[in-house]
């Protein structure tokens, strides 16, 4: 009788294996998809400005998961590197800065809360019908199987940079492509270099710690003098 | 490995592939776990012994093998603490964060040709940004720790990692430049040879820029003189003083395996990878000296010569731990922007230059005549191949890796 | 009716798009209803990044394949440079709420009414 049971279990196994058939690109997708939706709903939900940021890094995290998922490697560890790495730790630097105790959790009233939510509803509507309203859209055109894993990697790092250099050299069979769409990335590259640049030069100037107009020891010296001053200056 | 077990064993797609990624990730714990608990060892035998002291020498024999072991034992058996006014959601997750971040870095590690566990063609991107990610795990555990010492360590820590990505960057672009692709395996495949085949004595501003890349990786995992942010003299412990057991433990494997990272990334990058120093399986007949090594222990020796040079790195890196003094912040920060950011900008500058004057670095390109090699590198990635291949030619190759490396050819025009 | 079927089949432009549009719809809600500076920054983010998904969708080269609704390496490209302003202009608006934060000691945005009226 054991042996009995354990055929049938282990022909029972072996039945679910060979007929089921996990989609790991799919099943992938659908963690990364919730967590970022998860994420991004958790981060609207909660009050506490720390864990706002915590919840955006993972959202955004998740996010570059779905850009790897989608063959866009560059642009997913681009994400990783320059947007959570960069633009979140400044982020988080700025919570840290003006996370004072009356200022981390500050609670909207009830009123704004409904408006928000009717807000949320309908835009969410809108969109969700544009996504799944399209039929062109909804097919996967590229049915990819339980592992997309190749011998050796297309260069997904090679065309983007050629096209930034001005150079389109990425293969377009369909030949529906006007010439507009074809042009080279090279003049938008070079303007985000120099925008770049002046946002740091105006970033830091901003932010820049700034001197009092009169030393303290002055101040507390001479300070009706001082006022006389202004007054008469004004 | 997937094919053998669909091909062979019969099982369906799904079953093999999930067996294949466990593991690979199984193999990768094990390498950081096992590493974390060897390196422990060697860094309080090494502390030791250049403090002019012993070191662990009571468990498990003369040499105190089983220490780590105890350790392991004894941080499990902690009482679990937190502070009263800590965060509690950020205070448990903060070390899984920076765990995450250490050990999703090794995805893209090809520990032989091959042997990786996902062969990304964006490698070395991936994993630079991925280290960088680290760095909230420390900030987070910093602020739930509500506690003036581990905010000023981990906004210190944070400063100095985010700084030092920018000059590690610069480093990093210069092998990368010189292979023509990020893909960590090509650039292994690429110094396949003799030693002087490695990027390392590829020309001097390679040279200098390993020196820079080893700075500002150092600073990078915050390991002395650079580890302010754990400064046991000045701030209690920095970021982590309010964790104990198994939480400081996460912290810890985090740290040594991204110092093993670090190591075998600049093993990769600069000293030829899995690459021996003498070429013994081309000249003992094993492959066809194209650096293709299929056969499996080959590859079981390349990664022992990897492992070998990484471990390397990380003992260099306990030993200049226990030697220099430690840096303040500002000199930290000034030797970030003063010193290696400049230096790192130039040596690019220089290595570019040099690989457009004599592309096959400085052994290679020796006794051939210029004009081929000239021809050849101009030719391959990108740039006239678009017209020569259009009209049947085959451009010349400089290099054996030029046919099948070139981007150009592959994207399928 | 046409919505719950989407989730049978295999993943395509459009689950990218309905994940797309929930990190905008939130980005939205959360740029109106924070009063916190920096939370209203957060939202900016997620709605930069619910752009960015549908660029990557329409640009990806495993979703796409011969079918007229990819725009190739553009979709990718302009990713990029989305991702490059986002960067610019948070450190920007981080400078301002700095600024204003050291200016009026509160980051709350309710406070920032002195040129109202």
């Amino acid at each position: 009788m054991n042996t009995g049971f354990a055929i049938t279990t282990g022909s029972m196994f072996a039945t679910i294996i060979s007929v089921a058939n996990i989609n790991w690109h799919g099943m992938f997708f659908a963690i990364f998809a919730l967590a970022a939706c998860a994420m991004a709903v958790a981060v609207v939900l909660t009050d506490n400005v720390v864990r706002m940021a915590f919840y955006l890094v993972l959202s955004l995290g998740a996010t570059a998961g779905l850009f790897f998922l989608a063959g866009a490697e560059f642009v997913g560890a681009m994400q990783l590197m320059i947007y959570v790495g960069g633009t979140l730790v400044l982020l988080v630097f700025g919570v840290m800065l003006t996370a004072q105790a009356p200022f981390v959790s500050m609670k909207t009233p009830q009123r704004d809360w409904v408006l928000a939510s009717i807000l949320a509803v309908c835009l969410l509507a809108v969109l969700v019908q544009a996504s799944v309203g399209v039929d062109a859209w909804r097919t996967a055109a590229v049915s990819v199987g339980g592992g997309v894993q190749r011998e050796a990697p297309e260069p997904s790092a090679t065309p983007l940079g050629m096209a930034l250099l001005g150079m389109r050299v990425d293969n377009d069979s369909s030949g529906i492509v006007t010439p507009s769409i074809r042009s080279g990335y090279l003049l938008p590259f070079e303007i985000v270099s120099i925008h770049l640049l002046v946002v740091l030069v105006g970033a830091a100037y901003l932010a820049r710690a700034k001197r009092r107009r009169t030393p303290r020891a002055v101040e507390t010296a001479g300070q009706s003098e001082l006022k006389e001053e202004v007054r008469v200056a004004s | 490995m997937a094919d053998f077990l669909i091909h062979t064993g019969g099982l369906p797609d799904w079953i093999a592939w999930a067996i294949t990624a466990s593991l690979a990730a199984f193999f990768i714990l094990n390498v950081i776990a096992g590493g974390a608990l060897a390196f422990i060892w060697a860094e309080r035998k090494i502390a030791a012994r250049i403090q002019d002291r012993l070191g662990p020498t009571r468990t498990g024999g003369k040499f105190g093998w089983l220490q780590s072991l105890a350790d392991g034992i004894k941080l499990l058996t902690k009482e679990d603490l937190m502070p009263d006014g800590a965060d509690g959601l950020l205070f448990r997750l903060a070390p899984y964060v920076s765990f995450c971040a250490s050990f999703a870095a090794f995805i893209a590690l090809p520990f032989a040709f091959d042997f990786v566990g996902q062969r990304l063609n964006v490698g070395v991107f991936f994993v630079i940004a991925v280290l960088g990610l680290e760095v909230f795990g420390v900030i987070l555990a910093g602020y739930a720790s509500a506690s003036k010492w581990s905010l000023f360590g981990a906004m210190r820590e944070a400063a100095q990692v985010v700084s030092y990505e920018v000059p590690l960057g610069m480093c990093v672009v210069v092998p990368v430049m010189l292979a023509g692709s990020m893909d960590l395996v090509t650039i292994g495949e690429k110094q396949a040879g003799w030693f002087f085949q490695w990027y390392l004595f590829h020309d001097p501003f390679t040279f200098i820029t390993f020196w820079i890349y080893v700075t500002c990786a150092v600073a990078s995992v915050n390991r002395a003189p650079f580890d302010l942010a754990e400064a046991e003299s000045e701030l209690v412990a920095g970021f982590h003083t309010e964790y104990s057991g198994l939480r400081w433990s996460f912290f810890f494997m985090a740290e040594y395996g991204s110092m093993f990272l670090v190591s075998a990334l600049a093993a990769i990058l600069f000293l030829g990878g899995w690459n021996g120093p003498v070429p013994v399986a081309s000249l003992l007949g094993l492959s066809d000296g194209s650096g293709d090594t299929t056969g499996y222990f080959v590859r079981l020796a390349g990664c022992a010569n990897l492992m070998t040079k990484a471990t390397l790195g990380v003992l260099i890196m306990m030993w200049v731990r226990w030697t220099l003094p430690r840096l303040r912040i500002d000199q930290v920060m000034t030797t970030c922007l003063k010193y290696c950011t400049p230096i790192a900008a130039v040596m690019f500058v220089g290595a570019m230059l040099w690989t457009l004057a004599l592309p096959g670095g400085f052994f290679r390109g020796l006794g051939r005549p210029a004009g081929e090699i000239r021809e050849g590198w101009l030719l391959g990635p990108g740039g006239m191949s678009l017209q020569v291949q259009k009209n049947g030619e085959a451009p010349p190759s400089s290099s054996r890796f030029e046919q099948s490396e070139s981007p150009v050819s592959q994207v399928g025009l | 009716m046409n919505f719950f079927n989407i989730l049978a089949e295999p993943v395509g432009v459009s689950h990218y798009l309905l994940v797309g549009a929930v990190l905008f719809t939130a980005g939205v809600v959360c740029m109106v209803i924070k009063r916190n500076a920096l939370g209203v920054l957060m939202g900016i983010e997620l709605v930069l990044n619910g752009a960015n998904i549908n660029f990557i969708a329409f640009g990806s080269p495993v979703l796409r394949g011969e079918s007229t609704v990819s725009i190739g390496l553009d979709g990718q490209l302009i990713a990029l440079f989305v991702i490059l302003l986002a960067a610019a202009e948070a450190a920007v608006a981080l400078a301002i709420t700095l600024n204003f934060y050291n200016n009026h000691a509160t980051v709350d945005v309710d406070r920032a009414e002195d040129l109202k009226g």
